[in-house]
């Protein structure tokens, strides 16, 4: 597909909603579909606005337009011996930078290296009332005006259309390898926490079927020197291993059972809930499979510190994300109010009555 | 007003109300209104905004805060928050019918949580005390602005502040997870979460930086890093700064990113040198220090590169720091920048502009063609890995006329970091400083866009007024001086 500037036309879009009131639903490649709760409307298109505006890797800045392939930009990137910071997971083979944004998410890489939020520069966006606005913007400090780029990421579309984003990116490291030990949960979550205050070149760490997986990344001395003080056995080939978590292609997500995302801080100890566990994110992000019912499996959670959101569900429940305090609700509405006061985009993906 | 004027001033009445019911809320210690008590608040970095609050109040509990909050929006009284006052753009310049709130009691760390690297400390706790604290875990706060040994974390967050090891460790936005704020109608809010992720909208994002104008922090809790095994500095010389900007393009294209790289030119260079005694060379046009920290292996590596890529770029000099009290002692010398300037000049007026890096040399020649125009010398220090240029205008405020070129010329530069893509503050914020230029980086549309996302944090608009975001009349008064390309900024207002 030739690159497009659609900027007009998905204006003009926006515009006929608002008069005739109609609620759009706004999708790139629809790859994330089943993330979040289900949103009404017609369909605003971004797959055609597509296209890399700049890249100058000597900048370590990337802007492209939101329904660029995430997969055009990672291939842009590797020329160039440079990546995406986040190793955002792309859940279909079209996924557009636009949607992996909107939807916030990240990859394993996320502890060490931040999150898709920590990535953005600035951005091009629609609000609603029609406005093209830009936020932010190509250079890695600033701080005028509030941070609205990085609002937008994980607000699933409720704030505005992404039209344009910059972010900024980082060389690949030199060298890679993994290292992995069996051991049971307990010690596995001490020792990834126990990494964290140690100067060692971790980029990756996660818990699955009794063994602890720590990727070390960085230059090759430093890689070498990391295996030998960690120790355990190498897994030759880890590339498939990590690509497989982050796409949730390993067998621990293909059951038909209702799927989990729990976040806690990466010390708490193995949650009390029935069901398997995978612990990625050096244990600050929990995968669980579980059939209990949904009140129990948030309880549990908040008890621990942390929450909860259902990320593949059979049936989804009134509030996929963990609900929020009143007083933060309010603030969600007034802000969701001065961004789009007709409600028209995703109205309810996130919270019902946003 | 002839009104004002009557017997019974309103206004006297007012301010008898409000001080009545601060001191029903607050021991009479911490209620301050001689003017000579209110005199330390009168600015804070930037000296050259002063306005004396109405009182000063120094609560010492977050019940205290929101109940002054719910007062002062009773009466719609403006509050300012204020941590240390060091900062550079007149952010916690107070208002002259408002309240001050001072932080300064909020000095505790209340957790030190090295399992999950993670601290929760109070807002005016300073910025090297965290890592102070925190090092006996092998842990260390990431970010470093220069005022480090005075500035506060709750400052810091208003802020977004920087330091010299952004480019690797990112801003106080990057080094954040969750804060505890109180809004101007007294709601106290926990934004963000002690997790990595935290539910609904990134208000974390959106409350760092805001410099003051959302709610008033009053808890922090910061991520913190593993001390790195060994940091490493390189000094390179250069006879030219067009070659030094190069240089720094080149170690990042080499797929390096060092923990700080940073440049100073030739005055720069010998008014800290003169002060810090640093060993620099007094007769380079630039230097680079180029820090590269992480495994003991690891840094030798990447050093042997550093080397290479300088050499090859046209350094007449380069030398590693030989040991730790070296290495030290070449980033004193740059840290203590700004006072080494501010003894070899009355005044100083510091810039703070963010440009794509690429557009290094063409901006610097044009500040030095217009630092000969204006016959104002120019000390220019870089966050050169973030392209964030710090250039110190040289002046002297009892030459009549010579504040008003200083500002000129600084906003001539200002407007120049805009046209090639950059913006207006990388780090200090725009406060009262700025406000002018924010009508030059943004249109309306972005400016009532950020009009309302304050209203939707604070309605009444109490909070530290006329900071930060200017009104679009302001800006279309100021329109008629910034025609760009024959085009007015904002055609749709009526002009004045």
């Amino acid at each position: 597909m030739a690159d497009m500037d659609r900027s007009a036309a998905l204006q003009q879009q926006v515009n006929n909603a608002i008069h005739a009131g109609t609620a759009l639903n706004i999708r790139g490649s629809n790859s994330k579909h089943f993330l979040g709760r289900v949103a009404d409307g017609e369909v605003l298109s971004l797959s055609e606005h597509r296209g890399m505006i700049e890249y100058d890797p000597r900048e370590l800045v990337l802007t492209a337009r939101s329904g660029t392939p995430l997969a055009e930009i990672e291939s842009a990137l590797a020329e160039a011996s440079q990546m995406l910071t986040f190793e955002p997971p792309h859940f279909g083979e079209n996924a557009t930078l636009g949607g992996t944004l909107a939807c916030g998410l990240s990859g394993p890489r996320r502890p060490y290296a931040g999150a898709a939020r920590d990535a953005v520069l600035g951005c091009k966006l629609i609000n609603g009332k029609g406005e093209l606005l830009r936020f932010g913007g190509q250079v890695m400090k600033n701080v005028a005006g509030y941070d609205v780029s990085r609002l937008m990421v994980g607000a699933y579309g409720t704030l505005g259309v992404l039209l344009e984003i910059s972010l900024k990116v980082l060389p690949r490291p030199a060298s890679s390898l993994t290292v992995i030990h069996e051991c049971p949960q307990t010690e596995a979550i001490n020792q990834m926490s126990h990494l964290l205050s140690q100067p060692v070149p971790v980029d990756a760490a996660c818990y699955h079927s009794g063994h602890c997986y720590v990727r070390l990344a960085g230059s090759e001395q430093a890689v070498r020197h990391a295996q030998k003080q960690l120790g355990g056995e190498t897994l030759e080939k880890s590339a498939p291993f990590w690509l497989a978590l982050r796409e949730h292609q390993l067998s621990f997500f293909k059951s038909s059972k209702p799927l989990y995302r729990v976040l806690v801080k990466p010390a708490t100890p193995p949650l009390p809930i029935a069901g398997s566990w995978l612990l990625d994110w050096g244990g600050a992000q929990r995968w669980l499979v579980s059939d209990e019912p949904v009140a129990v499996i948030r309880e549990s959670v908040a008890a621990a510190g942390g929450h909860v959101s259902q990320f593949r569900a059979s049936v989804q429940d009134a509030a996929v994300f963990q609900p929020l305090s009143a007083a933060l609700f309010t603030i969600h509405q007034r802000l969701k109010n001065s961004f789009d006061p007709h409600r028209i985009f995703n109205p309810g993906r996130l919270y019902s009555g946003l | 007003m002839t009104a004002e004027k009557t017997a019974i001033n309103p206004h006297a009445h007012a301010q008898e109300v409000l001080l009545k019911g601060l001191l029903s809320l607050l021991p009479a210690s911490l209620v301050l209104t001689d003017p000579e008590d209110l005199r330390p608040f009168e600015c804070d970095g930037l000296s050259v905004y002063r306005r004396l609050p109405l009182v000063v109040v120094l609560p010492e509990t977050i019940a205290q805060v929101q109940a002054i909050m719910r007062l002062c929006h009773k009466l719609r009284v403006p509050v300012v928050a204020r941590g240390a006052g060091t900062g550079l753009s007149g952010g916690a310049l107070p208002s002259s019918d408002g309240v001050l709130v001072s932080l300064a009691k909020f000095k505790k760390i209340l957790n030190i949580d090295p399992q999950n690297a993670q601290a929760t400390v109070q807002p005016g706790v300073r910025n090297l005390a965290i890592s102070e604290a925190v090092a006996v875990h092998g842990l260390y706060y990431a970010p470093d602005p220069s005022s480090q040994i005075a500035c506060t974390i709750g400052g810091n967050v208003a802020e977004n502040s920087g330091g010299v090891h952004c480019l690797k460790y990112g801003l106080t936005v990057h080094n954040i997870l969750m804060l505890k704020v109180v809004t101007m109608e007294g709601e106290l809010l926990t934004i963000g979460a002690e997790t990595l992720d935290a539910p609904g909208y990134d208000l974390l994002a959106l409350m760092t930086g805001s410099e003051g104008m959302l709610g008033i922090i009053v808890e922090v809790t910061v991520k913190l890093l593993a001390r790195p095994e060994r940091a490493q500095v390189v000094l390179a010389a250069f006879d030219d700064v067009v070659k030094a900007g190069e240089a720094v393009g080149a170690i990042i294209a080499a797929g390096i990113i060092p923990a700080g790289l940073e440049m100073m030119d030739k005055l720069a260079i010998q008014a800290a040198e003169d002060f810090a005694h640093a060993g620099y060379p007094r007769d380079a046009e630039a230097i680079l220090l180029c820090e590269l920290d992480g495994t003991n292996a690891e840094v030798s590596e990447y050093i042997m590169a550093v080397r290479k890529v300088l050499t090859q770029s046209g350094a007449t000099e380069v030398r590693t720091a030989v040991d730790e009290a070296e290495r030290q002692l070449f980033w004193k010398g740059r840290k203590s920048a700004f006072p080494a300037v501010g003894r070899i000049s009355p005044d100083y007026y510091c810039m703070d502009g963010t440009i794509p890096r690429r557009h290094l040399p063409r901006v610097l020649r044009q500040i030095s063609q217009w630092s000969a125009e204006y016959g104002l010398p120019v000390a220019n220090v870089f966050h050169a890995g973030d392209g964030n240029l710090h250039p110190l205008i040289l002046f002297d405020a009892n030459k009549p006329g010579e504040l008003a070129r200083t500002e000129e010329f600084g906003r001539r530069i200002l407007q120049l970091c805009v046209e090639v893509g950059g913006t207006i503050t990388g780090e200090h914020g725009v406060g009262m400083e700025k406000i002018d230029q924010m009508c030059i980086q943004f249109q309306s549309g972005e400016l009532s866009q950020f009009h309302a996302v304050k209203a939707a944090f604070d309605p009444s608009g109490l909070l530290n007024p006329g900071k930060a975001v200017p009104t679009l009349h302001r800006c279309a008064e100021l329109g008629a001086m910034h025609v760009h390309h024959g085009q007015l900024p904002h055609p749709e207002l009526d002009r004045f």
